[in-house]
């Protein structure tokens, strides 16, 4: 079966499976982190919420556009993460690297509790069940019997960070915070490439393309929605602890819809299913709604409301696709996705 | 079964199988066995049963009543993955694929899974040799390597219905089920098909759901009769042909259709 | 003593089942939109709010009297239904699910920024007529007037729809467009137009129950959110489609929540959620399972 003279393999055959190249494309996040860094140094909080959220919607982007599950209660991860930070530089140690992984831990531990009841639905019940969930946690969060853990509607806050590598501390102006951020989210992009590239990658797109199909192909179909899930989940938490750490503060609304929902507008703008989207979707929409929030919270909701009708309908693939449109027209040779 | 005789267990047996949806009974007790290399049809008018019987055995419904036995073991309270851990495939009625991967990531997706590389998230799926050989040998072999890096959803109907045989020949099954291979395929797709199908190992056991007479009594030894979730009869194809409650039937549907 | 727990307990159930019911009506809709078009509408909830905001403005604004109003609000909302669906929800019938959540969310923000654009973000109601203010009064036992104002009022439109699904030759019509789309077709049942005209009068009855049920469930801008996923949950209990479903999933959601907040104040806001996704988790197609409607 291996070398044989044939005469269109491998390469070709190769060539038709789609991968998640490393180009200088995947540069730019980093590139810009550094020209912002000197360009906008009063900006650096704002940058280090846009590459919070970035982590955030590359966790929705593995199980939303990769796998197909329609999570409307993400915000659950992102919260249990921000709050398992939190607990942990109150209580136990201030060492942020620690903290990360607990937060890790604890939303990968969500998704695994939840994920194999959950994923077992399909449709709008899983969608219902998702936004149920995250909707209970946020009630279980401001219960007052869980206010000594959470600070209930006042949040968890009082608690310090130590320095990065015991050298780097985490100032005022934001400085190791957009650094701290940075770093994570170079990590957490890197290995979202690698599953993405991996048999596995593909096992997820195919769930996503026809559960059945995979079931009458062997693959244990839940079973692997829950693997995907899981990191998903810790990815999401990963985000809330940095959340927690660098802003030192961590409240309901961490675990509200609201949270749920911004992620899933990223997504959307950006594109689902080609990881980039994450990248621009979220810079777009923090940068946006930083200014706009600041005008009018409610005006901003309305042309949040309106960009999303009018990009389902005319724009599906979100601002990825635009840019991929216009680059075949334009003639450049397409990276597979 | 005869005894004494030192014969390995039917590829398929079914016993007594029936299945109802609240007061409806669209299967009742339907018996089937079926030998290694079988080459076997099930045939019937519209509402007989026989996509739901289909489901039965590859386990994506229930059965009310009575067992499924994949070579000798009893596969009735399995899941659909694990009967085809056992050597089940089957095709759709309606092509069933992945529309925006390429055939060769489909056959791939088959592939990893015979060899357990389906949760691997480790390693890139492109250096991913065995896999990779696997699917373009299989493809040269029934003609399609061109195809590869064509998505499904570009490729027209006949060709998405050969790659899904390519798709179920790459799980090396011993036991495949075709829904109505050949339903909505123009003559020449047909013909495709047909051949395909002729080609196929002998030691596969295959049971074929078909309208299309002309390709069952090709391809079929045995013919099973299936009206409103019963068996009618079964026998070889001559016999079949010349069963006057058979015709009486198709004659009587016809009418009515 | 006993007496007490009793009459306590009654008014409880009374509270569950007018809440039960106004979520019902909110849900006729949502349960229709999803069993003949299998569309997935997370706007209905914002229906309802628009069609309260529009009664409470008739009420307020021009004058009317209360009944005038909820048919007002009830007209107007059946209007904007029509004329959306006939708009931005034809762009997401081919799209897939996630489409369609995906621009009905976007259209529920949409109405929560004009919400809180014309009237703010202070609650508003109905205004009850002087007749349902008053208590009645049964010995020890004492009900709001209203809330069994509302309990008849829905059990009546719950009637009057049961009738005409049942009995009527549209109902037969719709159930068989419910149960099977395709085959509704082929029998020269126009599907499309059957959907928009369901789709605007789901609409309309979401305004009713928004309207009517603002007493209890104050009008503001986020209550296209606020009770979106007990409505989902209703729904989905119910059997995707199934009215009866939804009925009954109504009544015991109404009830377990009411009960739930009084009994086991720690829990309160929660149980429901609870008891939800342990019923999904046993039964996914829906406790009540799906049968003719």
């Amino acid at each position: 079966m291996k070398a044989e003279a044939l005469p269109l393999r491998p390469a070709s055959v190769q060539d038709a499976f789609s991968r998640h190249r490393l180009s200088w494309i995947d540069a730019l996040p980093w590139v810009a982190a550094v020209l912002v860094y000197f360009a906008f140094p009063t900006y650096l909080a704002l940058g280090t919420l846009v590459m919070i959220s970035i982590i955030f919607a590359l966790a929705l982007d593995l199980a939303l556009g990769y796998g197909g599950v329609a999570s409307l209660g993400h915000a659950a991860f992102f919260g249990i993460g921000a709050y398992a930070a939190g607990i942990w530089a109150l209580h136990v140690t201030s060492e942020p690297f620690s903290g990360l992984v607990v937060a890790g831990l604890a939303g990968g531990l969500g998704a695994l509790m939840v994920g194999p009841l959950l994923l077992k639905t399909r449709g709008l019940t899983l969608v219902m069940l998702t936004l149920a969930v995250a909707t209970l946690l946020q009630a279980i969060a401001n219960a007052d019997w869980c206010k000594p853990v959470t600070g209930g509607a006042d949040g968890l806050f009082g608690y310090q960070i130590a320095p990065l590598f015991g050298r780097f501390a985490f100032d005022l102006e934001g400085q190791t915070g957009y650094w701290y951020a940075a770093g994570v989210m170079a990590v957490v992009f890197f290995v979202s490439k690698a599953i993405v590239n991996s048999p596995f990658g593909l096992t997820i797109r195919g769930i996503r393309e026809n559960q059945v199909r995979m079931r009458m192909l062997g693959v244990p179909v839940v079973r692997r929605l829950v693997m995907l899930y899981v990191v998903s989940g810790a990815m999401a938490a990963i985000a809330g602890g940095i959340s927690a750490q660098v802003t030192r503060l961590v409240g309901l609304d961490s675990l509200a819809f609201m949270q749920s929902g911004n992620v899933l507008v990223m997504l959307i703008l950006g594109g689902m299913g080609s990881l980039y989207g994450a990248f621009l979707g979220a810079t777009v929409f923090v940068v946006l709604s930083d200014r706009a929030a600041e005008i009018d919270p409610f005006n901003w909701l309305f042309a949040v409301g309106i960009v999303l009708i009018l990009a389902v309908r005319f724009a599906p693939q979100g601002l990825v696709g635009l840019i991929e449109t216009a680059a075949d027209r334009v003639g450049w040779r397409r990276d597979s996705r | 079964m005869a005894q004494g005789q030192p014969m390995s267990p039917p590829a398929l047996e079914i016993e007594g199988l029936t299945k109802n949806f609240g007061a409806l009974r669209v299967t009742r007790q339907v018996s089937l066995t079926l030998e290694d290399g079988a080459r076997h049809a099930l045939i019937g008018p519209n509402g007989a049963g026989k996509t739901t019987l289909v489901n039965l055995i590859t386990g994506l419904l229930a059965p009310t009543g009575g067992r499924i036995r994949l070579s000798g073991t009893d596969v009735t309270d399995l899941d659909p993955e694990q009967r085809v851990a056992l050597g089940l495939a089957r095709t759709f009625q309606i092509t069933s694929l992945f529309p925006a991967l390429t055939v060769a990531e489909n056959v791939a997706l088959a592939l990893c899974s015979r060899f357990g590389l389906d949760r691997r998230f480790w390693g890139r799926m492109r250096a991913q040799v065995e896999v990779i050989d696997g699917a373009a040998s299989l493809l040269d072999s029934l003609g399609l390597l061109a195809l590869a890096p064509r998505r499904i959803a570009d490729l027209p109907y006949g060709q998405r219905r050969l790659v899904e045989i390519a798709l179920v020949l790459a799980l090396e099954p011993k036991m495949l089920l075709l829904d109505e291979p050949a339903a909505g395929l123009a003559s020449a797709d047909r013909h495709a098909v047909l051949d395909l199908l002729l080609r196929l190992p002998e030691q596969l056991t295959m049971l074929i759901i078909e309208h299309d007479m002309s390709l069952v009594f090709r391809i079929a030894k045995r013919i099973t009769v299936l009206v409103e979730g019963s068996v009618l009869v079964e026998g070889a194809p001559a016999e079949i042909r010349a069963n006057q409650d058979v015709r009486d039937v198709y004659l009587g549907t016809r009418h009515h259709a | 003593m006993v007496m007490k727990l009793l009459a306590t307990a009654l008014a409880l159930l009374v509270d569950g089942i007018a809440y039960a019911m106004i979520l019902f009506l909110m849900s006729v809709g949502l349960t229709i939109t999803l069993g003949v078009m299998r569309i997935a509408n997370l706007a209905h909830c914002g229906f309802a709010m628009v069609g309260g905001y529009i009664g409470f403005a008739f009420v307020s604004m021009a004058g009317f009297g209360v009944l005038s109003s909820l048919a007002a609000a009830a007209v107007v909302t059946m209007i904007l239904g029509a004329v959306l669906e006939r708009t931005i929800y034809r762009w997401v019938y081919a799209t897939g699910e996630l489409g369609q959540i995906l621009m009905t969310i976007g259209l529920t923000f949409v109405m929560i920024a004009a919400a809180n654009l014309t009237f703010g973000s202070a609650l508003h109601a109905m205004p009850l007529p002087l007749s349902l203010t008053r208590d009645m009064r049964l010995g020890a036992i004492s009900i709001s007037a209203y809330r069994l104002y509302i309990v008849a009022v829905s059990a009546g439109i719950a009637g009057v729809l049961w009738v005409i699904l049942e009995y009527t030759e549209y109902g037969a019509r719709l159930r068989a467009a419910v149960d099977n789309p395709r085959m509704a077709r082929c029998v020269g049942i126009d599907v499309p137009r059957m959907f928009a005209g369901t789709f605007s009068v789901g609409c309309g009855l979401a305004a009713v129950a928004g309207f009517l049920g603002s007493p209890i469930m104050p009008l503001e801008p986020f209550y296209a959110l606020e009770y979106l996923v007990p409505l989902l949950m209703i729904v989905a209990v119910g059997g995707h489609g199934s009215l009866k479903g939804s009925f009954y999933a109504a009544l015991l959601l109404g009830i377990v929540d009411t009960f739930g907040r009084y009994y086991v104040p720690a829990m309160g806001a929660f149980t429901i959620y609870i008891v939800v996704v342990a019923l999904l988790l046993w039964r996914p197609h829906g406790v009540f399972l799906r049968s003719a409607t």
